[in-house]
């Protein structure tokens, strides 16, 4: 076992070096609220690190010049009021500033009224099921066969073999790009959440409730996300895939869908 | 002097402690308590950490090698309950049991014989929690916030679990009493209350909100119970509850649990900065006012942990302000202490360092933190490990780093020697270079998509997981430094009453180590201690 262990590292290495996967930071991902979402998340980044360079800067400054074996007389002073003052109202306005684009962003999330598609998604121990409403297309989407035997414990077959390793499902989400598309959240045995980053979309599937989320995908493409919320042992094991096509593309599926039905 | 000295034939306790066992099973003296506290903690720490080193295996490479996905989850859930309730709280609690009665000149806590009971209480709960990992079903898996319905899944451990709570609240609940008791009423005569140094203060403060949230967290777990054993519909869709009233009823308490962890050590870091930069602390009473405002915050922002829940709008943008507010009170302590290092004469022996290295770290947390606060990105951040690099960030270089400086500072008060300096600066060192290769690449893996609480994860997040997992061993490893420090902490040379160079502080006016009995009578402040 060990030995494999090895194996696998010395594979690892080469497929670091391969794939570089050393992704540093979130997706902007494919609706204008994902990009929002990750300007919010650089601004406030940047921000903090003004913040961090003024405060470790003095810091630093401080650990270098102001330390005994320079032989400096330590001063007295133990308080000023102005210091006070200005160090508690830098932050007000700092924060006064953050919050003001964050609040507007946040209100054009919720306003998800008249979507062009609505989905029910409902979260299983372990899968999730979707329907689309006003229709009787429904179906489970489960974690792919690829990944089934990849992921057994000790199972001899290399990860980095498998395409889109625990990312991949059988029966994927499609959905017309363009448009505004509603999503339903609901669960029928404890607690799930359908997080797809590209989106900025993650909702708790909660039992008993129904919550809502809505995106409008800008670009076609397949989409991967996962179960964000502990649901269990295999809660690393359910996947969520969302192929944005084409309107016409997205037609043509449906009535594939309601033949097989 | 005369008073004292007329009193002492009314002592019977003049000698010194108990021989054998029963000086540890029935003390009542408030020195040998903090010390069983400490070592509880520290043994807690160790298993908790060796809880880690499994989940860190797991995670170092794709694929599944050395567990199943529920013990994977088990070893999740309890790390977080032993160091939680049983690394970071014990070790806060002794050193308030060793440090508050000799910080504000008291003979000992106010109620000895619950301090007893508050400690002995501990290894039975543990011993209980601990014992689930071999009852069928195993440990609990569904977290340590406990989230129904899935606790609900949990198998024999579940009542074992919700009993252990009980009795975690149930010795907090004394101890913070005790603390509260002993501050208000037993300080010395001259010393006002914004006299009192800034550990004693954080701790008064850290004890009311033990007081206010615990009992919650009790009542939580008990309708956890009831929901599972008698029937009842709490927290159970199918019988009109709602699951995410626990997320509420939780984080109400979990909320002011995070402060409940951070803000001893803000008052440990407090006591040390000052006497290695030879430098009164900055602003003494607006570093209590910002604690303060800090516990006073605590309780009105919980459900930022539940933004993705499903709140309306309004909900949503109330507890994202009120979590931003935070970040005030926090950063006047921050400005603090750099102002108390401005212009001293510091020196860097290992207390100073672990207190430094909290300040850079902690800040980092707290940057991290600020992020988290802003709704729409903590959309993206929620449940991944940009949040477990968080709260790391904040517990371990935040809270631990605090432990280790308070231990290193006050040992040789302890135990009368100087610890091995080489030895404390080569732990120092090992733990903050392996902390941060542990816990940053988190930041990368969070941000990258990789949710938390997976026993396995797709191949792209393979570099930085091996990074942390090497990291991880590492800091384990380092940490075996401190018990041989611990273990050689006699050998050193003999330590002086003050210590260091002139700290402020009653603390330092008893002998090293200090007597079994001190302060018989209450001491008289004066300048040199550091009062004015």
């Amino acid at each position: 076992m060990i030995r494999k262990s090895f194996l696998s590292l010395s594979g690892l290495l080469l497929a670091g070096t391969a794939s570089a996967d050393w992704a540093l930071n979130m997706p902007k991902g494919v609706t204008d609220l994902s990009l929002e979402t990750y300007n919010l998340h650089m601004m406030v980044f940047w921000w903090c690190v003004g913040i961090g360079a003024v405060v470790f800067g003095v810091m630093i400054y401080s650990l270098i010049k102001h330390r005994k074996s320079k032989g400096v007389e330590p001063a007295k002073f133990s308080h000023s009021t102005t210091a006070e003052i200005v160090w508690t109202t830098i932050p007000v306005v700092i924060l006064v500033l953050m919050a003001v684009p964050t609040a507007e962003t946040m209100v054009r999330m919720e306003d998800s009224r008249n979507p062009d598609l609505t989905i029910v998604v409902t979260g299983y121990q372990w899968k999730w099921h979707y329907k689309y409403q006003d229709s009787d297309i429904e179906f489970y989407s489960s974690l792919a066969r690829s990944s089934l035997e990849a992921r057994r414990k000790q199972s001899g077959v290399d990860p980095f073999s498998v395409d889109n390793y625990l990312l991949d499902v059988d029966n994927p989400v499609v959905v017309p790009s363009g448009s505004k598309i509603r999503l339903l959240f609901t669960a029928s045995d404890v607690i799930h959440s359908w997080w797809m980053p590209d989106f900025a979309i993650k909702k708790d599937a909660i039992p008993g409730i129904v919550n809502e989320a809505w995106f409008r995908p800008n670009e076609v493409g397949t989409y991967r996300g996962q179960c964000a919320e502990l649901c269990g042992k295999d809660h690393g094991y359910m996947p969520i895939v969302v192929e944005v096509v084409e309107p016409e593309a997205f037609a043509a599926w449906v009535d594939s869908r309601n033949v097989e039905q | 002097m005369t008073a004292a000295v007329a009193d002492a034939h009314d002592h019977h306790d003049d000698h010194g402690p108990a021989k054998g066992i029963g000086r540890w099973l029935f003390s009542t003296n408030h020195k040998d308590i903090g010390t069983m506290y400490l070592v509880f903690s520290l043994i807690m720490f160790f298993i908790g950490g060796a809880m880690a080193m499994v989940i860190r295996s797991e995670l170092a490479i794709p694929g599944l090698q050395f567990v199943h996905p529920e013990f994977f989850n088990q070893m999740t859930t309890m790390h977080a309950l032993i160091m939680v309730f049983g690394a970071v709280m014990p070790a806060f609690v002794g050193l308030a049991n060793w440090m508050i009665p000799l910080m504000i000149g008291a003979p000992d806590m106010a109620l000895p014989r619950m301090n007893n009971w508050s400690f002995w209480i501990l290894p039975v709960a543990f011993g209980i929690l601990l014992s689930t990992l071999f009852m069928p079903g195993g440990a609990p898996a569904g977290g340590w916030t406990m989230y129904p319905p899935l606790i609900l899944q949990t198998g024999d451990a579940f009542p074992f679990l919700i009993f252990s709570v009980h009795l975690m609240g149930l010795s907090s609940i004394m101890g913070a009493i005790n603390v509260i008791v002993t501050i208000i009423n037993m300080r010395a005569p001259d010393m006002s209350l914004l006299k009192m140094p800034m550990f004693v203060w954080t701790w008064l403060i850290t004890a009311y909100l033990l007081i206010a949230v615990m009992p919650v967290l009790a009542g939580a777990v008990t309708m956890l119970l009831t929901d599972q054993f008698f029937g009842t519909s709490f927290f159970l869709a199918a019988g009109g509850g709602d699951p995410v009233m626990f997320q509420h009823i939780f984080w109400f308490f979990g909320h002011p649990e995070v402060y409940i962890m951070i803000l001893p050590a803000f008052g440990v870091v407090s006591e040390i900065i000052p006497t290695f930069s030879r430098k009164p602390l900055f602003g003494h009473d607006s570093m209590v006012y910002a604690a303060s405002c800090i516990a006073f915050l605590s309780f009105i922002v919980w459900a930022h942990h539940m933004f993705t829940v499903g709140m309306p709008l309004t909900g949503q943008l109330f507890f994202m302000f009120a979590t931003m507010l935070i970040a005030v009170p926090t950063g006047v302590k921050i400005f603090n202490w750099v102002a108390t290092m401005w212009r001293g004469a510091m020196t860097f022996e290992t207390p100073m360092l672990f207190s430094l290295a909290f300040v850079f770290l902690f800040t980092i947390g707290g940057f991290s933190g600020l992020m988290l606060a802003i709704a729409p990105a903590d959309v993206q951040y929620h449940d991944t490990y940009f949040v477990v690099a968080h709260f790391h960030y904040v517990l371990v270089p935040g809270s631990v780093f605090a432990i280790m400086a308070g231990a290193y500072y006050w040992l040789p008060k302890w135990t009368g020697h100087m610890y091995n300096e080489t030895l404390g600066k080569a732990h120092f060192w090992a733990s903050t270079i392996f902390v941060n290769i542990t816990f940053f690449p988190m930041h990368f893996l969070g941000l990258a998509a990789m949710p938390r609480r997976i026993p396995d994860y797709s191949t792209q997040y393979a570099d930085f997981n091996t990074v942390a997992s090497i990291g991880a061993i590492g800091f384990g490893l380092s940490q075996l430094l401190f018990v041989w420090v611990l273990l050689t902490s006699k050998k050193g040379e003999k330590a002086t009453a003050e210590v260091w160079d002139n700290p402020p502080g009653l603390e330092w006016t008893v002998p090293s180590p200090a007597p079994y009995h001190t302060f018989e009578t209450p001491p008289k402040l004066n300048e040199s201690h550091g009062f004015h």
